[in-house]
């Protein structure tokens, strides 16, 4: 009974190998502390630095592993990664960020599926025994770590426009992903039992099929889903991470994986329920086809009848603003889609500069995954104490005397709370219409993501300020410095 | 099987998710981002396994290919994921001093 290529993390070992673990140790303690350091803005920046600098021991303790005999190819990958890695997100817009991290992450599932392959054949090559959890340890890190880099393939392909944001399924799609997932298992499982063939061709199989189900399994989750998808591909890579942490007996990789694993799980579990969604629906439903195509429901124009929309001009909108006490910004990610955060910010410096209180309601899934929005807003200087979350800004709507939504839509929708048979019932908005006044910035009547109207618009105390989000703030602000 | 290392490893494993949850359910919303970028350069730890695999003796050309792929796979998730978590965190910015309310250093 061998050990996998780098011996165990306890028992017996040389005193570089104690040395090396105790580096690890000290690698894992300091990406906790630096995730700690992330529950504040004030002490982030710095927690990722520490974060880093575990990361950088763990790597130079690394080399000092005496399974490592050779460094050319290491030092090839890296020349390579490192720099590619460095000037992407030097460059990224914010905007990008979901793609970006989506690609990062993605190059991290790759990783370990690759790992697994190789591993498999150095098995193979020197004909080593292994024990069975190594064997099913690796098999877990190659099926997941292959679906996650496919998968978020994908995803980053859809984020950055490279193909449709609009689901694409075959028929039959469940079936066939069901069929691809037990193909693997049973190639996996046929590996297992057996002893003494050749697992190259059985591992490569393991590793197409399980990448054909990543491919399939977010190709047909649409735009508007996004956030979902990053967050689990993110957990599902920190799990396959882990796994290889067993394969090659290293408890910084099981550690450090876990942890990503639970943020990832974390995360879904938080972009499901602010979209009123179950992690399921979002997965493996359907209700993301209507998503991003904008299809409005049958009759949903025909309910309207007599109600009107009351709209107004940048003037009128300045001048409300101005004499208001409290006036609340709520972005949507057509915020961004204008390029508008910056003549936002603009806005409500004129208003602040007359005395004006402005704060900006966030919703957790304003943008397109956890938190960008606030990066957006962070990125046009907005200051971070003035970002409020949902929960925390409901209960200060009904003190406003303004909202101003500009490009947010159904998260404003008071459907939401009000008609028990509308698709998004239940789903946690910002109470907008709870403002004394609401300004809505849009290009038109058209309806958002879910497909189906908002009630807001045709509230007696809304006004729509139709136009390019971008150009009807830069006349409001020029009307602002008028007042 | 090595039934009381496996148990170690189960152990450890256990440990980190609650660790993982308590330190990530306190990050607030407006760091999800950040967080999310923050978590993937940590996952890149899988360069750790990469650099292994890559610097292991007596290979075969596909091996040598699988493992400098892994490093160069591992070292863009690192690299990357950390200079544009620092990026985002960067621009976190409180009101400037001279503000009229809630001042504070930057």
């Amino acid at each position: 009974m061998t050990a996998p290529l780098i011996a165990s993390s306890v028992g017996g070992g040389t005193t570089t190998e104690h040395i090396i673990n105790v580096a690890y140790l000290v690698a894992v303690i300091l990406f906790i502390v630096g995730l700690k350091k992330l529950t504040s803005p004030t002490t982030a920046r710095q927690g990722n630095m520490i974060a880093g600098l575990g990361m950088v021991i763990a790597l130079i303790a690394t080399l000092f592993l005496e399974e490592i005999v050779t460094y050319e190819w290491i030092a090839l990958g890296t020349i390579l990664g490192a720099p590619i890695g460095y000037f992407s997100a030097k460059k990224v817009k914010m905007t990008s960020m979901p793609e970006m991290v989506a690609l990062f992450n993605g190059v991290g599932g790759g990783a370990v599926a690759l790992i697994a392959l190789s591993e498999y054949f150095h098995w193979t090559d020197t004909g080593a025994g292994i024990t069975t959890d190594v064997e099913v340890a690796s098999l877990f890190s190659l099926i997941i770590g292959s679906i996650s880099f496919w998968g978020s393939v994908v995803a980053f392909l859809k984020l950055s426009e490279r193909i449709s944001g609009r689901p694409i399924a075959l028929p039959g799609q469940k079936l066939i992903n069901a069929a691809l997932f037990l193909g693997a298992i049973g190639i996996a499982g046929y590996l297992l039992v057996s002893s003494g063939m050749d697992p190259y061709s059985y591992t490569i199989g393991i590793a197409v099929l399980a990448g054909v189900l990543g491919l399939f399994f977010v190709l047909p989750i649409g735009g508007a889903d996004m956030p979902v998808v990053i967050s689990t591909l993110n957990a599902m890579t920190g799990l396959a991470a882990a796994a290889a942490g067993f394969a090659l007996g290293n408890s910084a990789l099981i550690v450090a994986g876990m942890i990503v694993g639970a943020s990832g799980t974390i995360l879904t579990n938080l972009m499901a329920v602010a979209m009123n969604r179950t992690i399921a629906g979002v997965l493996f439903g359907s209700f993301g086809a209507g998503t991003g195509g904008g299809t409005a429901p049958a009759g949903g124009g025909a309910s309207r009848e007599g109600a009107t929309v009351r709209s107004t001009d940048a003037a009128s909108a300045a001048i409300l603003m101005a004499y208001a006490q409290n006036v609340i910004v709520v972005p949507g990610y057509g915020l961004a889609v204008a390029q508008a955060q910056h003549t936002v910010r603009e806005m409500a410096d004129e208003l602040e500069s007359k005395g004006v209180t402005v704060k900006y309601a966030i919703h957790p899934v304003a943008g397109r995954m956890p938190g960008h929005m606030n990066v957006l807003l962070a990125e046009a200087d907005v200051p971070y104490d003035q970002l409020v979350e949902m929960d925390d800004i409901n209960p200060e709507f009904e003190r406003a005397d303004v909202a101003i939504v500009v490009g947010a839509n159904d998260v404003t929708n008071p459907a939401a709370k009000n008609s028990p048979d509308s698709p998004i019932y239940g789903m946690p908005i910002l109470e907008v219409d709870q403002a004394h006044n609401v300004i809505v910035l849009k290009r038109g009547m058209s309806s958002g993501y879910a497909g189906i109207e908002n009630e807001l618009y045709y509230d007696p105390k809304t006004q729509m300020l139709f136009g390019d989000a971008k150009d009807s703030l830069s006349e409001v602000v020029q009307e602002l410095k008028n007042v | 099987m090595d039934y009381a290392n496996l148990i170690q490893q189960l152990t450890i494993l256990a440990l980190a998710a609650f660790v993982g949850f308590e330190v990530i359910s306190k990050v607030p919303q407006t760091l999800h981002t950040p967080l999310m970028s923050a978590t993937n350069a940590i996952h890149g730890i899988v360069i750790v396994g990469a650099l292994i695999v890559a610097g292991a003796a007596s290979q075969g050309t596909v091996q040598i290919v699988l493992g400098t792929l892994a490093v160069f796979f591992g070292a863009l998730n690192v690299v990357g994921g950390f200079v544009v978590t620092d990026r985002m965190l960067e621009m976190f910015k409180k009101k400037p001093a001279p503000a009229k309310k809630e001042g504070g250093t930057s």
